[in-house]
């Protein structure tokens, strides 16, 4: 019975990935390497103004001093980073003013990958930023969202068009000595969306931003940056993919979230970068740091992130709730298959009075893969009446695989209630082949069990997104159980 | 409809059944009673595929179609249904979601479209009368936080939803107050047609003066003993089964 089970779980966690074409354009590409020079030269490319140059070189110098972290439950090869170019972009006028600007190679690339640049083609109210390599290709919407005050543009825009809100902001909840590769990101970051939602105004559409990995042995460090101002509200999709290459290709970003008086910001993110193939060849290293402050009053930051792709995983979205009353939420699906690892959770900062934070964590775990949930929760002395809920689920498929959980709590308020919650679960023969017996094929169980599973975060996504999501856990999966 | 020849099977090397012989025909509903561990419930999983037995000798058809041959999933679509003695709880998966995905299954397999949501809701709410199920329990995750009772009227539900040419009920009776039994009998009888055929698998005769079986045959030590009309049922109840174990051993 567990041998037939174990044939059944290899042949459905044996699935390819689906975006792992290459896009032949030409590319811009600096030497391998990172020193100073290169920073300037990175600098220059984007036209910055000197506080830029001052604020990467400080990064710089400081990321020189610090050492990778080895905290994580994970096992990270020896990263060469004297190896790995810093900037790449596709050959094409910096900031196309029309769709026929661009090249018809890169709109057939976010063609394919379900993403059209084309205003007139998009479904539903969803504005893209789409990033490739190193930069940005085309915001879509803009100036419909400029009608309301609502700034949406690449990073690079952002700095050049908007300095003062970029400088009032930028390192504001990570600063660039925050951590390794936060501080690497700080130091080399080449484009990502910037996005502003003026006072009292409840953004129209859903803001997203794309990224593709494309160029060969580049990292993609990207930044993004979202304020939202007193009273507004907005909800931003974040997806990625990448080539299959044999290679490790390493992707650093830092996303800031800040959100001012009853502003409530929404950030989901579905990740399906290259996880390399079965034996664990190549796959993206998705070493992120995300952070929101809730800095106003009654504001509120909700992460909700479905985990499919990257080789390995290190990232753990996090609230800082300042202002009293203030929210955070964290949902999280992260699924591992063959050799994948990923160490992911959340931190939830309770500094304000009356603050609340939620953490529901479904981590699905196949083949040989390895996935944690790390969580902080913090209660600072100040934080009367903190409250936090955290749920954190790991489901196992087959016996190869590992799941773990490291809940910290660290409470310095007496008034303060924190419960935690965790399961640990076998996907059940018997749930198979109860849904065998009513006609459904075991790929077909296995992905209603997980969608099933991971509904409370599936939930969470939007629409568009939650059906393609619920698709890609069925598919990363596939091949795991049979 | 179905021929069980010189069936032997085995769990975990131990032979539990023993060389059954038996054929259903559409229309007829039989009775299999015996004590535990006698095979029945082994009999329910042969029949509908599950990994955990080994037939070791013997042929069953379905319809004419070799029935070993099928993968459990295929079984179904061919019109087998098991009422589970255990239903399974699935988590955040909910009923309408489930049955959807199955009826579309089984339409797929006989080459028709899809339903279209309208017409599934259409025939869950006419199913859900016919068998005098709660409104409420199909908006909920398949059997999560079901009671004993509601996840056998549950099952009962899903066999409505799927019109299976053979259903077996594996103890559909156990934990069952008398309401909900005759709850649950009421929908396999008006589920009944002359095309299709029951096996109801018990202990009891209770069930049975609910489901009125045509042959009754008793299950022995992975073997039918005796088979007769529903008279044995009702001699049975009376002699108890130790009845059958000393036949056996005289």
């Amino acid at each position: 019975m567990v041998e037939e089970q174990d044939k059944i779980l290899e042949e459905v966690t044996g699935s390819e990935y689906k975006y792992g074409f290459v896009t032949n354009i030409e590319t811009e590409t600096i030497p391998k390497g990172l020193n100073e020079d290169v920073i300037r030269m990175i600098w220059e490319k984007k036209g910055e103004p000197d506080w830029m140059l001052e604020f990467r070189l400080k990064a710089y110098r400081h990321w020189q001093t610090m050492e990778m972290p080895q905290w994580a439950h994970l096992q990270i090869p020896e990263i060469d980073y004297q190896d790995i170019i810093y900037y790449a972009a596709p050959r094409q006028k910096a900031s196309p003013a029309s769709l026929d600007e661009i090249d018809p190679e890169i709109k057939a690339t976010f063609d394919k990958l379900g993403i059209p640049l084309d205003e007139q083609k998009v479904l539903s109210g969803v504005a893209v930023d789409a990033v490739m390599d190193s930069t940005s290709v085309k915001t879509t919407f803009r100036e419909t969202l400029a009608e309301q005050g609502i700034i949406f543009c690449s990073m690079s825009e952002a700095i050049r068009e908007h300095p003062d809100l970029v400088r009032k902001y930028l390192a504001s909840v990570v600063p660039v000595t925050d951590n390794y590769f936060a501080a690497l990101n700080s130091a080399v970051f080449s484009d990502g969306s910037f996005c502003y939602i003026p006072k009292g105004v409840r953004c129209p559409m859903e803001l997203s931003t794309y990224f593709r990995i494309n160029a060969s042995n580049t990292g993609q460090f990207e930044r993004t940056l979202i304020v939202a101002d007193d009273d507004s509200y907005v909800s931003y999709l974040e997806g990625c993919t990448a080539p299959m290459r044999d290679e490790n290709q390493l992707h650093a970003a830092v996303v800031e979230i800040v959100a001012l008086e009853n502003a409530e910001v929404k950030y989901s993110t579905v990740q399906n970068w290259y996880p390399g193939d079965k034996d664990g060849k190549g796959g993206i290293y998705n070493f992120v740091t995300k952070r929101g402050i809730c800095q106003g009053k009654n504001s509120k930051i909700s992460w909700t992130q479905v985990e499919t792709g990257s080789a390995i995983t290190w990232k753990y979205p996090s609230c800082i709730l300042l202002g009293d009353n203030s929210y955070g939420e964290f949902y999280s699906v992260a699924v591992t298959n063959n050799r994948q690892q990923a160490d992911t959770g959340t931190k939830m900062i309770h500094i304000g009075k009356n603050t609340r934070s939620r953490i529901v964590s479904k981590g699905i775990s196949a083949g040989f893969s390895n996935n944690s949930y790390r969580g902080l929760v913090k209660v600072l002395k100040g934080a009367e009446n903190a409250r936090n809920f955290s749920q954190c689920d790991s489901l196992l498929l087959g016996d190869k695989c590992g799941a773990h959980t490291f809940p910290y709590l660290e409470v310095d308020n007496p008034t303060a209630i924190v419960e935690h919650e965790a399961t640990t679960s076998k996907i059940g023969e018997d749930q198979i082949f109860y849904c065998n017996q009513r006609g459904l094929s075991t790929e077909d169980a296995v992905g209603l069990i997980i969608n099933g599973y991971a509904k409370e975060v599936l939930n969470k996504l939007p629409m568009e997104f939650a059906v393609e999501a619920q698709k890609l856990l069925q598919i990363s999966l596939e091949g795991s159980v049979g | 409809m179905l021929v069980i020849k010189d069936l032997h099977a085995k769990i975990n090397d131990k032979e539990i059944l023993k060389g059954i012989n038996l054929e259903v025909k559409a229309g007829e509903v039989h009775a299999i009673m015996g004590p535990n561990g006698s095979g029945k419930s082994t009999l329910a999983s042969v029949l509908t595929g599950r990994e955990l037995v080994e037939v070791t000798q013997g042929a069953i058809t379905f319809n004419g179609k070799d029935l070993l041959e099928m993968a459990p999933e295929i079984r179904a679509r061919e019109g087998i249904f098991l009422s589970f003695q255990y239903p399974v709880e699935i988590p955040g998966v909910s009923m309408v979601n489930f049955m959807k995905a199955a009826v579309n299954e089984h339409r797929k397999y006989r080459g028709l479209e899809p339903l279209t949501a309208s017409d599934f809701l259409k025939l869950m709410r006419e199913r859900k009368e016919l068998v005098e199920i709660d409104s409420a329990l199909t908006n909920r995750s398949v059997n999560e936080g079901f009671s004993g009772g509601e996840k056998k009227k549950n099952e009962i539900f899903q066999m409505a939803m799927l019109e299976p040419k053979l259903a077996i009920l594996d103890e559909t009776d156990s934990g069952l107050d008398i309401d909900a039994l005759r709850v649950v009998a009421n929908g396999v009888n008006k589920l009944k047609r002359p095309d299709n055929a029951v096996i109801v698998i018990t202990h009891y005769q209770r069930l049975l003066d609910y489901i009125v079986p045509d042959y009754v045959h008793i299950l022995y030590n992975g073997r039918i003993v005796k088979s007769a009309g529903k008279e044995l049922a009702l001699e049975l109840e009376e002699k108890g089964y130790d009845w059958i174990k000393n036949g056996e051993n005289a």
